[in-house]
């Protein structure tokens, strides 16, 4: 049996977005070898004061309240197995209300809002949750084709129990019209594995009176050895 | 038990300097630690340019997390490589021969996975090609080591599948 899901994700070279161009490694990959001392199934282990309690609320640490819509993002973190994946970091990037980021690259004529740096953390609990406070974040227009935009969308990076599970990934947002139009999100060849990416609207996440809440399951890899 | 599929990997875009940089990043263990060494390096794309918005990052085995690294650092380490394509990376080097590297880009769907071998190995001789040497680390004096990532043509660096494809 295969240890690779490659359906499940993009090619290196994906020519619909032009930068995978003179980036996509060309001579194919080395089989990573069956070695179960290899320092690659390990990984850091997080403990308490890897994060402080506000990082995972963006919409508090400044002066005042961030411009737009209030949402509570929270999921698991699961191995391939199904099992939680306790104590692990979860980092998230992300463009305010107006699709703009508080980045010095970023030209998109939208307003920076000074409220809200689009940064935060979380380590997962007992049961593998991560729960983020933050604003919903818009979409906004890129330089890889005519009028290309992405749709919204929040940047995931998370760690697991193995270097070789190390994810980084984008949430998006249920209905979005963008999607068949991203390259990025196309990339993804295979629809239900996109369909992972996008995270569900959820009324037991919803908090009344203050956030709509959205579900975003995060499940890493097979570590190439427990396949082996 | 039944498999779950996994999460698709996607790029890390041009902005991620907004969540995965943090002060000290670049150091798997403090200043002065016996035995660390530096290694240093760049980036380089198909059409041998450096490439200013990559993130290297480095596992030793240490224990300990990232950011909150106890008096003995952390096994962990990252770098961007803005702007100038370029990246550090402090770290004591692990007990086996080489350190696991991970690059992740703007037009990187997924991270290229790779090794930096600090000493000759009978496992870089076994790769077809010639091509294990592109694993192979410079010493550049006592502490100091280079190591460059060819992501594509001529001289491209060995990549491992970590079981996500080409
Ligand atoms: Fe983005």
């Amino acid at each position: 049996m295969s240890i690779t899901e490659p359906a499940a994700h993009p090619l290196y070279l994906s020519p619909d977005y032009a930068s995978t161009v003179l980036r996509a490694p060309s001579r194919g990959l080395l089989e990573f070898p069956a070695d179960p001392e290899a320092m690659e199934l390990t990984g850091p282990v997080f403990g308490e004061g890897e994060v402080t309690p506000g990082d995972a609320d963006l919409t508090t640490g400044r002066n005042g309240d961030p411009i737009g819509e209030r949402i509570v993002v929270t999921g698991r973190v699961l191995d391939a197995a199904g099992r939680p994946v306790r104590n692990t970091l979860v980092e998230l990037w992300q463009a305010n209300a107006a699709g703009r980021y508080d980045h010095p690259g970023d030209v998109h004529p939208a307003p920076i809002d000074p409220n809200f740096s689009g940064a935060g953390r979380a380590l997962t609990d007992d049961a593998g949750e991560y729960r983020f406070v933050t604003i919903k974040p818009g979409p906004y227009p890129w330089r890889n084709h005519h009028n290309a935009w992405r749709p919204a969308h929040l940047h995931f990076s998370v760690f697991g129990t193995a270097f070789t599970q190390r994810l980084v990934t984008q949430m998006y947002f249920p209905g979005d019209p963008l999607f068949p139009f991203d390259p990025i999100m196309q990339s993804v060849r295979d629809e239900a594995a996109r369909a992972r990416m996008v995270s569900a609207f959820d009324w037991d996440t919803t908090v009344p009176e203050w956030a709509l809440g959205f579900r975003f399951d995060i499940v890493l890899g097979r570590t190439p050895v427990e396949d082996a | 038990m039944s498999a779950l599929p996994p999460t698709p990997s996607q790029t890390v875009g041009p902005y991620y300097s907004l969540g995965l940089p943090y002060a000290g990043d670049w150091e798997a263990v403090p200043e002065g630690t016996p035995g660390a060494v530096r290694m240093t390096g760049r980036v380089l794309d198909g059409a041998g340019a450096p490439v200013p918005d990559a993130v290297v990052e480095i596992w030793t085995g240490r224990p300990g997390g990232v950011r909150a690294r106890g008096p003995e650092g952390s096994g962990f380490a990252r770098c961007s490589t803005a702007p100038a394509g370029a990246y550090r990376l402090r770290f004591v080097p692990p007990a086996g021969p080489y350190v696991p590297v991970l690059v992740f880009a703007r037009g990187l769907l997924k991270p290229v996975a790779t090794r930096a071998y600090l000493a000759d190995d009978p496992f870089l001789a076994a790769i077809p090609d010639g091509r294990g040497a592109t694993l192979r680390a410079t010493w550049t004096g006592d502490a100091t080591l280079e190591f460059d990532v060819r992501l594509q043509g001529e001289g491209e660096t060995v990549f491992f599948d970590y079981g996500t494809g080409g």
